[in-house]
């Protein structure tokens, strides 16, 4: 880029001998107009044209806020869960030596390839009250089928590799010879992980937090079977524009879809400001 | 993935430095903590699936697959997988070839863009389709006075695929050929190669590996989406249902092992994704692109 020769100014690329950019630029750019963004801006326009009155009817209408909350809050606590055990999971890939470790690493990526509707289902058998696992909840008089709770444990289903293969790689390359100087210095083992371990992952974490908690908020395939979908209860947002949908209530599922593209966005951004601040804090 | 070579040595390394691991102990609890999450979470929901679908023995199990409504799903599914992954497939090798081998303004955002459908719900994905195509949407009434069905029809279902699926391709080849650089290219263009043979017998024997790692994951996709499919399809038995769907229905009408059949075929898809991504990761770790996750 600073190559570029001064009295050339204004250059939109660099000059190369490879062929073929006007094509493959033109036919990249033609394909994402037409695929993602005119479909995407489309929904923006319509819900534009709801007007601000319409707009905010729908959007304070006490069934999208509870929605909107269900999907969010199960999202963040699914997410938190996965970091704890994301984290462990990839400490016991990174640092142990076990047989089978190809196989359980190979295992994590598992939600990434099973389909939604397959995942959803498999938990709900597991989980419903006489299921293998619901079974044994059950005297504990814990119900995780069509409760939010069972929200959370299919979110926890999908987030899980996202934390996981964020983390990993990061773990991987830690030099092992700061932890040998740390506790030739006599740093307890605790201390090592808290003050000099967890600083370098902090970064990775959080982003495996926010890929997991953002995949969670938009989850449908999965959630739908477990959660029971009672309004005001267990009813996530992107069930509600379905539902909206299958109403013919096109203004309220373009508001609640544009709301959640919005909280979403914002979400990324303080998730980046989050991390540029811990890339700060933490180095 | 680190290079084999370089993992082999590391139980040596580990067993020299003590000091650097945690007491024997504790590491057994936390492997055991480890398997147990990973045994509940995805290895029971795995066995479920193959546990309804022969529970009530293989003869059900085959006769719940070789219904004609299954059979039409499966053969929809493959039929979609069948268009949108090569379109897909076209344009990540476009985009790769535009983004890593030139450097232009707004390259950034570029990719930011082609990452976009990965952060929108599903839902919104096949929502978006509607609003444009649907009775109601902003063409609704040109493509009816045309007598062209996209919604509801085979057209939406692959729309909505190509949607969900289309960060695979490219963001798998992007890192890679950003890596490998030009200099292959260049010698081969300055040897007297046009633009396609550099592309055919070059780049792409460079690729191959990355490519089939991200073909695989697109595919995996296309052929598992419910969300963003379910919305665009309208449910029509026989028609425009696809397995994810289908499952979907036969589940609902409390036909446990007619879902779970048709389900373990989509398990079976998954089981077969994972094998083969994690062989091309351990014999060509070094020839796909370091970025992982989706």
């Amino acid at each position: 880029m600073t190559t570029a020769p001064a009295q050339a100014g204004w250059r939109f690329r660099q000059p190369s001998v490879i062929p073929g950019f006007g094509l493959t630029l033109g036919f990249s750019l033609a394909y994402l107009t037409l695929i993602i963004l005119i479909p995407l801006s489309g929904l923006l326009w319509r819900s534009a044209a709801l007007g601000w009155p319409e707009f905010w009817a729908i959007a304070t209408d006490r069934r999208t806020i509870k929605a909107l909350e269900i999907s969010f809050g199960t999202a963040f606590i699914a997410a938190a869960v996965n970091v704890v055990f994301g984290t462990l999971v990839a400490w016991v890939l990174v640092r142990y030596r076990f047989p089978g470790r190809r196989i359980v690493d190979a295992m994590v990526d598992l939600p990434f390839a099973l389909p939604t509707a397959v995942a959803g289902i498999a938990l709900t058998t597991l989980y419903a009250p006489n299921g293998w696992i619901g079974k044994l909840l059950m005297p504990l008089g814990i119900k995780v089928a069509y409760t939010p709770l069972g929200i959370v444990i299919a979110l926890v289903f999908i987030g899980l590799p996202f934390v996981v293969r964020t983390v990993q790689p990061i773990m991987e390359e830690i030099d092992k010879e700061v932890e040998e100087a740390a506790a030739t210095l006599g740093a307890s083992r605790f201390q090592i992980i808290t003050r000099i371990l967890f600083p370098g992952l902090a970064p990775a974490i959080v982003t495996g937090f926010s890929l997991a908690f953002a995949r969670g908020v938009g989850e449908y395939g999965s959630v739908i079977f477990i959660a029971g979908n009672l309004p005001y209860k267990s009813e996530i947002a992107p069930l509600l524009i379905v539902i909206r949908l299958e109403e013919y209530n096109y203004p309220a599922a373009t508001a609640i879809a544009a709301i959640m593209l919005a909280l979403s966005f914002v979400m990324l951004l303080v998730v980046n400001l989050v991390q540029a601040w811990s890339r700060k804090r933490y180095g | 993935m680190a290079d084999p070579e370089i993992k082999s040595y590391e139980p040596h390394h580990e067993s020299q430095s003590a000091a650097v691991t945690e007491s024997r102990p504790a590491r057994l609890a936390l492997m055991a903590v480890a398997f147990t999450f990973l045994g509940i979470f995805l290895l029971l929901p795995l066995i479920i699936v193959f546990n309804e679908a022969l529970a009530k023995g293989v003869g059900a199990y085959t006769q719940s697959l070789s219904d004609p409504d299954a059979r039409s799903a499966i053969r929809l599914t493959l039929l979609v997988a069948a268009i949108s992954v090569p379109l897909n497939i076209v344009f990540g090798i476009s985009a790769a070839w535009a983004i890593a081998k030139f450097e232009f303004k707004g390259k950034a955002f570029l990719t930011t863009l082609i990452d976009l459908p990965f952060s929108v719900s599903p839902v919104i994905s096949g929502l978006v389709y509607v609003l444009l195509f649907g009775a109601q949407g902003l063409l609704g009434g040109w493509l009816k006075a045309h007598g062209i069905v996209i919604l509801f029809a085979v057209p939406g279902i692959v729309l909505a695929t190509v949607f969900v699926t289309f960060p695979f391709v490219a963001r798998e080849l992007i890192p890679l050929m950003q890596e490998q650089g030009n200099g292959d290219e260049e010698a081969a263009l300055s040897l007297g190669a046009n633009g396609w043979q550099t592309f055919w017998y070059v780049t792409l024997p460079n690729v191959k590996w990355g490519l089939l790692y991200g073909v695989l994951l697109c595919n995996a996709r296309a052929m598992g989406e419910f969300g963003a499919v379910s919305v665009v399809s309208g449910h029509i038995r026989g028609l425009t249902n696809t397995m994810p769907l289908h499952v979907e229905i036969l589940y609902n009408e409390y036909n446990a092992v007619g879902a779970f059949a048709v389900a373990s075929l989509l398990a079976g898809l998954a089981l077969v994704t994972l094998v083969l991504k994690t062989l091309l990761e351990m014999r060509y770790g070094a020839e796909i692109a370091a970025t992982r996750g989706h």
